[in-house]
């Protein structure tokens, strides 16, 4: 029964009141989160479109170079080994698969387009994001908190043209260049496994290989390690450049969550869209 | 009265629920060295970042040659933080830049001169801070002085007109903390910039800076001449300058100028009229020419040198002595006239010129690899106090009577001219 505010006791008021807020407390922490979330999104997206513009400002191009070193050319060992085996462990899966069916001469086909479509963009991403990615936040992240940033700054150095826009610009020219690594030595895995191992013929591994793959597969290969690009280049630094601002932690750890976040956060992110992205080319 | 280069009007900063700064008021002077100081946590660092745009007052305006920086278009107030620069206080070198790379950074990075034109006003600016030697070192290689070398470096590399100095000698030793005011001093005069200091380094700081700006409390309790601030009463002093100020003077032993006073109104002012005391000025000269060539710890050598003697042969007969200025002592002598005075004077001349300037030239011989002649002299002034006479008065007769009592020749080569 409801009853009317003139007739409530005193104290009942209160109590109610305290009825409705632990209610929609939960409601309000949500909402808080989701606040949150959308802020962080609007910042992050300002973040990325400011240091796109920035890739074409003057005294670039060595920066960018450098980069390319350090997330390119340096990852190309990892990548490689990680090429190699998940090359390999495809042909081995897959021919045991296909042999059931007696197909075992479409092994080719089965690792180029698993690997070229999606295992190659997926996979190299990932392992740029925990190789360089990881490096690209605590480099940042302790740059801003030894005050590095603001000398940047004071300097009349942008520090987003300085420091972001060559690691977002060699994020963008590593990671085609890297899955195109990456899908070419798994392929050599899978011949390895499938050929050299189990016995299938290396012409039609290769023939298969050769006739499976259209310009689109690798075209929308293509597409999807420039949208990670974006994203691991644009989380893990604004995961560094923002690290002060942490609300749970401070200083060297503010640093050390942040590089983990960056990680988590990038891994996720490259997986979503890779749905969405497959989903939208396919 | 000339239009402050920046002037705070009723600046207020809160970080979350804490406000930082309340209502601050604060102008500062072209060409002068302004020092803010007050206790730790009392927000000089703030206030200072506010000077260069790092962070932007909640409440009130900060106005750069009369105008505000809020309603500059952006490319004005560019121009208005582009004559500024800043050395922080923890430096903020690029741990992974070489001392070099990281002084010709901004050089590199806001200008378009050639490589061979960075280079050599990079090695110029190496040279005068004395970093020729750690030039490709890492900052984790080097000493924490040599670190704050470098940063000044890098803040002076553009030629700025203002230079914001965040607690420069932080962490640093009594002999290095004066050998980077006196640099800081030094440059200042040399290039004209605009100097704007936060240091707990009282007294030191005082003999360098032209305004003090006291920080208490979340306001500007005192803007005036170091002079001025002996006769500021308020809270602050008791709570701030004597909590900053140590016992004794760090790098010569002597008393501090405010201990000097104390002592000097206790002991002389009671005295009668015909009971007479002694007062000696002794000035080193060509400090800036000595720092110069030889470096500054050379120069605060010399001073430290000149401190101890000072201390040694007056503080035996009951004098008491301060550093007046930042090549300047005075002692003064309560129970020797002015033949006595001249007498234990002679004494010490003789003994600073046989041991004194042997440990000056010690250094120089030691840190000199320049061709060119370095010289430095110490000058001395003697002059009868009366209780009836001001101080400052018998200083400045003092002064006018020195005349030279040591004097350190070239030094070529470690050899003697």
């Amino acid at each position: 029964m409801i009853q009317h505010p003139d007739r409530q006791a005193p104290g009942q008021e209160i109590t109610i009141k305290h009825s409705r807020l632990a209610l929609a407390g939960p409601f309000a922490a949500l909402g808080r989160s989701a606040v949150d979330v959308i802020n962080a999104m609007g910042a992050a997206t300002i973040f990325l479109f400011l240091a796109v513009l920035m890739i074409f400002r003057p005294k670039q191009v060595p920066k960018i170079a450098q980069q390319v070193y350090y997330i390119g050319a340096r990852s190309t060992t990892i990548i490689m080994l990680v090429g190699l085996f998940t090359g390999m462990v495809l042909g081995l899966q897959s021919y045991h698969a296909l042999v059931k069916f007696g197909a075992q001469g479409a092994l080719g086909t089965l690792v180029v387009l698993s690997l070229v479509r999606e295992l190659g963009p997926v996979l190299t991403a990932i392992m740029i994001t925990a190789r360089a990615g990881s490096a690209i936040t605590a480099e940042i992240g302790i740059q801003r908190i030894s005050e590095q940033i603001d000398a940047l700054g004071t300097m009349r150095i942008d520090p987003l043209r300085y420091l972001i826009s060559p690691r977002l610009a060699a994020a963008l020219i590593s990671f085609p260049l890297l899955t195109a690594l990456f899908d070419l030595i798994g392929i050599i895995g899978g011949y390895l496994s499938g050929v050299v191992l189990l016995g299938v013929n290396a012409g039609t591994y290769f023939h298969r290989v050769q006739t499976s793959v259209e310009l689109r597969d690798v075209t929308d290969g293509f597409i999807k390690a420039l949208v990670f690009a974006v994203i691991v280049a644009t989380v893990c630094c604004y995961q560094g450049y923002f690290a002060h601002l942490r609300k749970d932690s401070h200083g060297a750890k503010a640093v050390g969550l942040s590089t983990t976040s960056a990680v988590v956060l990038s891994c996720v992110l490259i997986l979503v869209a890779d749905y969405v992205v497959t989903s939208l080319l396919i | 009265m000339a239009t402050p280069l920046i002037e705070f009007k009723d600046v207020t900063k809160r970080f979350g629920a804490r406000t930082i700064l309340e209502g601050v008021n604060l102008q500062i002077f072209e060409g002068e060295v302004t020092t803010i100081i007050g206790l730790s946590g009392a927000g000089k660092s703030v206030l200072l970042k506010h000077i260069i745009g790092l962070l932007k007052p909640d409440d009130g305006s900060i106005l750069f040659r009369g105008k505000p920086i809020q309603t500059m278009k952006r490319s004005e107030r560019d121009a208005c933080f582009a004559q500024i620069s800043y050395m922080f206080q923890s430096n903020a070198l690029f741990d992974s830049f070489t001392v070099y790379d990281n002084i010709a950074l901004p050089l590199r990075e806001t200008t378009n001169l050639s490589r061979k034109e960075i280079d050599q006003r990079v090695m110029a600016r190496i040279e005068q801070t004395e970093l020729a030697d750690v030039a490709r070192k890492y900052p984790s290689e080097i000493s924490g002085g040599m670190q704050k070398r470098a940063a000044l470096a890098r803040a002076l590399i553009t030629d700025p007109k203002i230079v914001l100095f965040d607690e420069p000698t932080t962490g640093q030793d009594p002999i290095r903390k004066n050998a980077i005011l006196s640099m800081i001093a030094q440059y200042q005069r040399k290039f004209g910039f605009t100097a704007i200091l936060v240091s707990h380094e009282i007294p030191d700081v005082f003999f360098i800076s032209n305004r003090i700006l006291a920080l208490y409390d979340r306001k500007i309790v005192f803007q005036g001449t170091p002079e001025e601030l002996e006769g500021f009463d308020h809270p602050f002093k008791e709570e701030a300058i004597r909590s900053l100020e140590g016992l004794e003077e760090e790098l010569t032993g002597l008393h501090s100028k405010r201990q000097f006073k104390v002592r000097y109104q206790t002991q002389l002012n009671r005295r009668e009229l015909r009971e007479t005391y002694a007062v000696a000025v002794f000035t080193l000269e060509n400090l800036d020419g000595l720092s110069d060539l030889l470096g500054h710890d050379a120069g605060q050598e010399a001073i430290r040198s000149l401190g101890l003697y000072i201390d040694k042969h007056f503080g035996a007969v009951g004098g008491f002595s301060t550093r007046h200025s930042i090549n300047q002592f005075v002692t003064v002598l309560p129970y020797s006239d002015l033949a006595e005075a001249e007498t234990i004077l002679a004494e010490f001349s003789k003994e600073f010129r046989e041991e004194g300037i042997r440990a000056v030239r010690a250094v120089a011989l030691r840190k000199s690899t320049s061709p060119e002649c370095v010289e430095f002299a110490v000058f001395a002034g003697l002059a009868q106090g009366q209780p009836i006479v001001e101080l400052d008065s018998i200083i400045e007769f003092a002064k006018f009577q020195q005349r030279e009592i040591a004097r350190l020749e070239c030094v070529v080569g470690g050899e003697r001219k």
